[in-house]
């Protein structure tokens, strides 16, 4: 058995902590090569995750941006001698590995949470409300993994860096631009601390508040479906069933009602504070600890009194 | 230029799911079901781009029970001009998978020959988010997932996808198959008198047979379990005591 693990790679860098996760979920499975789509910087990056076999780079135009029909190509072309082919489940990967599974003619394995056997894979369903257990009888296994429940991989390998060819671009698509908001917080699915607003934010200023919290407690910030929706925070901060799945050690939901499709981002957190001006509001079911009071006086307390 | 949208009976969003005590999957019988609300979105974008003059016909495809009729109705009844039924199950339990569902959608295009497929991103039952990027991969098509927005324009389409990192834009050729997020636009309610005219709009009812598709499952579900619940913790009464916990849990 072996496994192909297609890396995370965001802006020509490594994403380490995604990458690192995924390769502690795979482990189990045999060998891992790790496929870096990207520059080869990013591929000796790759080389030091502990438990990595060899690094494959493929770095040409067709794939500098990751569009799904070159990459898929790729990613097919090299798919013999795999038994699995598995990725972080990151947006890029939810576009480009149910096309290769196609491809091959096998079914895709979304978000999954546990490895049980080479063929046994378990994952969420109905926004996190139901745990399935599904056995694959294909002869490659196409996954992505859901990384929130696995530590990160140590450093210190050294996996021999090979080349791969590029492939020609079928030209079906074109990139055009990427929009993307720089900014000096951690990263949302990596950080262990995350301070999230809702539509009880009310304003695109009003994030303000969460955003000074977060700064204080060096979280990084997320938002419900409905304040993303209102404009008050970008698409990138949403947190849910469609948007991102964060587990950190603090979880800190400010005017959030806690509808199931949030708690399907963040119900797995190890620690979750809640403050909700209605005290019976659904979220104080999921959290450990729970504020009934006016987020606009609450919030700005706590960050002084932190 | 025609527009299919495929269409997915799911059970509804606002339902909570409840998981059967032996292990043998969610209880969906007698559960209210409607149509996946991503694929509410698909079908608004593709009336509007009917409305704006940018697409011809509008076919929904809905491929599962008999009962998928009534979300096929609803999208006949939003302005979807006929819809096609592929009878692939019996009992509401079981579902097909997106490999064989965009067998059938490949196969169902080959046909149909539509400038656009239009789904949505993900069914909110199994969120598998495949069958779209699957459909273009059979039809050797480009894809754009995630849509926020789509602008059409003769024989391509510009569109703006969420991803991870903020948004990206690509330009696809037409033909392509497209799966739309949840930003798009606001779907529409169906007025009374159009779902009396839904009624009389055509629906066909084909089998997976009728386009050399075999269904059978790649997957076989084990078991489907409930995930460990959370309690309700502590509720602090003002803001020094919720400091105080929070310092004496050791979380900040
Ligand atoms: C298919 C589908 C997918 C979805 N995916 C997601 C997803 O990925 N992520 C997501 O978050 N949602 C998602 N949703 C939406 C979800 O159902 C809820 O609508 C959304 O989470 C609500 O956001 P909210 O809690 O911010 O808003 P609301 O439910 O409106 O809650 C606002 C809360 O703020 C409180 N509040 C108001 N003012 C104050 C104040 N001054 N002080 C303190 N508290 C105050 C209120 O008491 C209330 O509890 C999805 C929905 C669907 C149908
Ligand atoms: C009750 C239940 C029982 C199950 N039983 C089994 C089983 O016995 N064996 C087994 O192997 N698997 C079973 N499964 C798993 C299931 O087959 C797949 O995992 C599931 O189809 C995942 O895809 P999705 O519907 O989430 O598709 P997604 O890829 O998330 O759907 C995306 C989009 O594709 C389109 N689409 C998807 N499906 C359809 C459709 N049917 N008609 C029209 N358009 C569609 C829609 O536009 C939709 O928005 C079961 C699932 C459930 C809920």
């Amino acid at each position: 058995m072996a496994t192909l693990l297609i890396a995370d790679v965001a802006e020509g860098r490594l994403g380490l902590d995604a990458t690192a996760k995924a390769v502690t979920a795979v482990r189990p499975l045999g060998d891992v090569t790790v496929l870096v789509l990207g520059p080869e910087a990013a591929g000796a990056e790759a080389a030091q995750i502990d438990g990595v076999a060899r690094v494959l780079v493929a770095e040409d135009h067709a794939l500098a941006h990751r569009l799904a029909e070159p990459a898929a190509e790729l990613v097919r072309g090299l798919a013999g001698g795999f038994s699995h082919l598995a990725a972080p489940a990151t947006s890029d990967a939810k576009n480009i590995l149910p096309r290769v599974a196609a491809l091959l003619d096998v079914m895709m394995i979304s978000d999954v949470t546990a490895i049980l056997d080479e063929s046994t894979f378990e994952r969420p369903i109905y926004a996190g409300n139901a745990l399935q257990t599904v056995r694959s009888r294909d002869a490659i296994k196409v996954l992505t993994i859901r990384t929130a429940g696995f530590d990160a991989a140590a450093m210190g390998g050294s996996a021999p860096v090979e080349r791969v060819p590029g492939v020609s671009d079928p030209g079906l698509s074109a990139w055009v631009e990427d929009r993307v908001a720089k900014s000096g917080r951690p990263e949302l699915t990596s950080a262990p601390v995350v301070v999230s607003g809702g539509r009880g934010i009310g304003s695109k200023e009003g994030f303000e508040i969460v955003e000074k919290l977060a700064d204080k407690l060096g979280a990084a910030v997320g938002a419900s479906r409905a304040a993303v929706d209102a404009g008050y925070a970008p698409n990138d901060w949403q947190v849910g069933q469609t948007g991102k799945v964060v587990a950190p050690n603090l979880y800190v939901a400010v005017g959030i009602s806690g509808a199931i499709q949030h708690l399907a981002g963040m119900k797995d957190s190890k620690f979750i504070v809640a403050i909700n001006k209605d005290p019976e509001a659904p979220i104080f079911q999921v959290a450990d600890f729970g504020l009934a009071a006016d987020l606009f006086e609450a919030v700005p307390e706590l960050t002084d009194k932190l | 230029m025609k527009v299919l949208v495929p269409v997915k009976r799911v059970i509804d969003y606002n339902v909570k799911v409840r998981v059967r005590a032996d292990g043998s999957g969610v209880d969906l019988a007698n559960v209210k079901m409607s149509m996946n609300p991503f694929d509410e979105i698909a079908v608004e974008e593709a009336i509007r781009l009917k409305e704006a003059g940018k697409a011809g016909e509008v076919v929904a495809v809905s491929i599962g029970i008999r009962q998928a009729q009534e979300t096929l109705r609803t999208a006949l009844a939003m302005g979807a001009d006929r819809a096609i039924l592929v009878v692939a199950a019996e009992d509401v339990h079981q579902d097909i998978e997106p490999l064989a569902v965009a067998k059938i959608l490949a196969a169902v295009a080959r046909e149909e020959q539509p400038g656009l497929i239009l789904c949505g991103k993900q069914a909110i039952d199994n969120d598998m988010n495949a069958t779209a990027q699957m459909t273009a991969a059979l039809l050797g098509w480009a894809q754009a997932t995630f849509a926020s927005e789509i602008v059409v324009d003769g024989d391509q389409a510009t569109v703006t996808r969420e991803v991870d990192g903020g948004l990206q834009v690509v330009r696809v050729g037409l033909p392509a198959v497209i799966s739309v997020d949840l930003r798009l636009n606001e779907p529409r309610y169906a007025s009374l008198p159009n779902i009396m005219k839904a009624k009389k709009k055509p629906l066909e009812e084909k089998t997976p047979a009728d386009y050399g598709v075999d269904v059978s499952p790649r997957l076989e579900v084990l078991r489907t379990t409930e995930p460990p619940s959370r309690k309700a913790g502590v509720m602090a009464k003002s803001v020094d005591e919720l400091v105080d916990m929070l310092k004496s849990a050791g979380v900040v």
